[in-house]
């Protein structure tokens, strides 16, 4: 009991429950602590310099002050020179991390994260959905699709030192790959209002088998590409764009009597559009052209669909998504 | 406070021309003008100081002692809202300013009294429209005003809270105009721009971005106020607005008035370690370039508080290069104080104290500035309390440690009367450990991830938050001790001489306090600021 108490006020001061937990975390505390290592030796010279200084030249000391009209560029310039090179420095390292850190493999497990006032909801590929917590594989990068359908939020992860807000009307991203087994605070920093410090949950990082288990008994659904071709009929799509036939887009786009883009191999691929620009079809496309398609028109085509703004789910526009996406090796 | 029978005994002055109730109120004497607005914000400061108490009171147990969530949220909101716009933005300025810039030039008053008079009355109505709205209905989006939090999800009372900053807002900007005018056209005969002392050139920037900055405060709260109450569809994204957007506008004020909060700050410091070093500023042109290129700077960081909100990596990348840019002239500032006191002749009254305190304090505050304008570290770093304490350090050990070192080293000059030089130093210190024991602890609760703006928190941080209210203890000591040694100094501390710090400076060559009008001839100036001769015998008191 004494001994419990001990260890975790021994964990809380020394913030032993903060060990990193991912990949990038490793990194991002090899540049922390060089900060702070700089910080200390900085501080040393002010404070050193400072209590030096009005100790020695304290008034009705015998110290020498010849001298002290000396000009004074040299100097300037020296340290504005050498502060300006070491914050140079501390800024690549900072922005090579950054980059990488917001730029997920092409094997990331992609999960779906939605943020409402004060809950947030995973949904994984195979359907499996889970509130407050997230499960995911050691070893494994993890993509999360994230958006928000109030206010803003954000999904914080400190053992993995990550987070990025919520938006509503938006998909921002974030990945990882988690390296030690555990369970981790997972937070709402973006204050949300009301409840806002209490929505947060768990992340459990498991072996692989263990995640294999806890999938199958998860399971409720039969996934979300199932799921959102079922919706892709439902919300009527399939009655214009051609999907999951290739090669009978042209013959469906000219028996059907409105003709819409096809979306075989859309995903993840350049776009024309009619104004002469080109867009890459990602995730934000493809939600904009579901909820406001009057915005970006294919170019050849016309604007007939109508704004599925307010029909759509967040939770519905995950599964066409995916599906979506799914149709994307079929080119 | 009789002040009908203790200023009748002093020699002719600003304080006992004439007494009356109108007589203040619409006076258009900056110096009584810099009174007003001296008991506004120190009111201000008391009332924000109180709602930080209630919240490291609240924090003192993971799951909140004291106050329910919502009353969490309205006690933060209070705290930023009261502290941002009604004491730190024009704290400074508008009170040591006011009081000192025509003093310092050689003027009789700013160039437009009467504006001067109007912006105190502009801040008064602004400030009680602002109270009204958070103590009647309460207001609880934090200070920040996010969108669409603020715009239409909150049952608060933002309308009214942002009529009132909006109206403050014009305040600012007279203020600035005023100073910038001022300067340019009221300087003394023969004292030319580099002859300037640190403090005017330092209102003078801080002046130009009062004047560019506030106008785009002033849109963005009529852009949110407008969303709130029509649903026009700037910031909502359902009918295709952008709730970035409200950031982007919302920190294109509110970075530069982090540097309007500070700048007047670092001006008071070279003041004051100037004259407790008798020994001229090390570096004078490249201490009033450092304060001129802050001003331009620092309306082009804004994006350095989004690099998580959903901006692109290639702005993030700029603008963390335009943070780093930033942070230069500051340090060459550190590095010039230090260079002052190298070889000087260091006394050490209350001021100095409090300006010795700023340096240190400021270089942690500006140090740990680099941690978060580093975008690896900034995504862990972020909306934590690292961040919380980070602008403690800047705001609070800096910008309020220096407005206490110019208030102790002008008070003299502003009330006539000296204070107990020992309290000061007593207090200066219960300052430098309360504050360094409400605020470190925050930066490794920060490293550890404890969000800020939490109303309750997980066990594992009660440690450190227990630590931090501890300080916020002594803190709350160390700032109400001087509102007593000052008060009594202001009844029966003995009478200051015209120059009692022996300093040099066009203010320190009238009376203490000025008469009406400050001059009885302007006076010329025919040298440098700073100029200290070399002290006569070693070890002599200066003033008794």
């Amino acid at each position: 009991m004494i001994q419990d108490l001990l260890t975790n006020a021994i964990s809380a001061i020394t913030g032993l429950h903060l060990r990193p937990a991912s990949s990038s975390a490793r990194e991002t505390d090899a540049l922390l602590f060089a900060l702070i290592g700089g910080t200390i030796l900085v501080l040393g010279l002010v404070f050193g310099l400072m209590l030096y200084y009005v100790v020695r030249y304290r008034h009705g000391t015998k110290a020498s002050r010849d001298g002290s009209d000396a000009k004074s560029w040299r100097f300037e310039i020296s340290w504005t020179v050498a502060t300006l090179v070491v914050f140079f420095g501390l800024f690549v390292w900072g922005a090579d991390l950054y980059v990488r850190l917001f730029q997920p493999p092409a094997n990331a497990i992609r999960i779906a994260v939605t943020g409402k006032q004060w809950m947030w909801k995973a949904e994984h590929p195979g359907g499996q959905s889970e509130i407050n917590a997230l499960h995911v594989p050691i070893n494994q990068p993890i993509e999360l699709l994230m958006t928000s359908e109030d206010v803003i939020h954000d999904f914080s992860i400190p053992a993995f030192r990550i987070k990025h807000d919520v938006l509503p009307g938006r998909y921002t991203s974030l990945w990882f790959t988690a390296v030690e087994p555990g369970t981790y605070n997972l937070f709402c920093t973006q204050f949300c209002g009301t409840d806002h410090s209490q929505m947060g949950g768990k992340v459990v990082v498991m072996e692989a088998p263990a995640f294999q288990n806890w999938l199958e008994t998860s399971r409720t659904s039969v996934g979300l590409v199932a799921e959102g071709q079922v919706l892709f009929t439902r919300y009527g799509c399939s009655g214009c764009h051609a999907a999951g036939q290739p090669g009978m887009a042209a013959a469906r786009g000219s028996l059907s009597s409105v003709r819409a883009p096809p979306l075989d191999g859309v995903y993840g691929h350049p776009v024309p559009l009619n104004d002469g620009t080109v867009v890459i079809a990602d995730d934000q496309y493809i939600r904009d052209s579901i909820l406001m398609p009057a915005r970006q028109i294919v170019a050849g085509y016309a604007n007939q669909m109508p704004p599925f703004a307010g029909v759509v789910s967040e939770g519905d526009l995950v599964r066409l998504l995916a599906y979506i996406k799914s149709l994307g090796a079929n080119r | 406070m009789s002040r009908t029978s203790t200023v009748e005994d002093l020699p002719p002055s600003y304080l006992n021309k004439e007494n009356t109730l109108f007589s203040w109120l619409c006076s258009t004497d900056h110096k009584r003008i810099a009174l007003l607005y001296f008991g506004s914000i120190t009111a201000f400061f008391f009332l924000g100081s109180a709602g930080a108490a209630l919240m490291r009171l609240n924090l003192i147990s993971p799951a909140g002692a004291l106050v329910s969530h919502e009353g969490y949220n309205r006690l933060f909101t209070l705290h930023g809202v009261v502290m941002v716009w009604f004491f730190l933005v024009p704290a400074v300025p508008v009170t040591l300013g006011n009081f000192i810039l025509p003093l310092m030039l050689g003027a009789r008053d700013l160039a437009f009294p009467r504006l001067n008079l109007l912006s105190w009355y502009l801040f008064i109505t602004g400030g009680l429209i602002t109270l009204w709205a958070l103590f009647w209905g309460g207001l609880n989006t934090g200070w920040t005003f996010y969108t669409p939090l603020s715009t239409n999800y909150t049952n608060g009372h933002v309308v009214l809270a942002v009529v009132g900053i909006f109206i403050s807002g014009f305040s600012s900007i007279t203020t600035g105009v005023n100073f910038i005018v001022t300067i340019h056209r009221l300087r003394a005969p023969g004292l030319t721009w580099y002859r300037l002392p640190v403090f005017a050139w330092s209102l003078y920037a801080t002046s130009v971005i009062y004047v560019l900055g506030t106008p785009v405060l002033a849109m963005t709260l009529i852009l949110l106020a407008f969303e709130r109450i029509f649903h026009v569809g700037v910031f909502d994204s359902r009918i295709g607005g952008d709730p970035l957007l409200f950031q982007h506008l919302f920190w294109f004020y509110s970075h530069p008035a982090v540097y309007i909060m500070i700048l007047p700050g670092f001006g008071v410091v070279s003041e004051v370690i100037t004259a407790f070093s008798r020994k001229a500023l090390f570096g004078y042109k490249f201490v009033v370039w450092a304060s001129m290129s802050i001003a331009v700077i620092s309306f082009l960081v804004w994006g350095h508080h989004m690099f998580v909100a959903g901006q692109s990596i290639y702005s993030a990348i700029v603008f963390s290069l335009l943070s780093y840019l930033v942070a230069v002239p500051s340090a060459i500032k550190v590095f010039n104080w230090l260079g002052t006191l190298h070889k000087g002749h260091i006394q050490f009254e209350a001021p100095m104290l409090y300006a010795l305190g700023f340096v240190g304090l400021f270089t942690i505050g500006g140090l740990t500035g680099l941690f978060i304008a580093a975008l690896g570290t900034d995504v862990h770093l972020t909306q934590t309390y690292f961040i919380v304490a980070h602008f403690h350090y800047i705001m609070v050990g800096g910008m309020v440690s220096a407005f206490f070192a110019g208030l102790h080293y002008w008070w003299p000059k502003i009330t006539g009367r000296m204070y107990s030089d020992a309290w000061g130093r007593v207090a200066a210190a219960i300052i430098f450990f309360g504050f360094n024991l409400t605020f470190f602890p925050q930066f490794v609760l920060g490293y550890y991830g404890m969000p800020r703006r939490y109303a309750s928190y997980p066990p594992e941080y009660q440690v450190w938050n227990v630590l931090s209210s501890a300080g916020a203890v002594i803190l709350a000591i160390g700032y109400l001790t001087p509102l007593f040694y000052l008060s009594y100094s202001l009844l029966r501390g003995t009478r200051a001489t015209e120059n009692p710090w022996e300093a040099t400076g066009l203010e320190w060559k009238t009376s203490s306090p000025p008469q009406t009008e400050n001059f009885r001839h302007i006076p010329t100036v025919v040298d440098g600021p700073y100029n200290y001769p070399p002290p006569h015998s070693p070890a002599a008191p200066r003033h008794g």
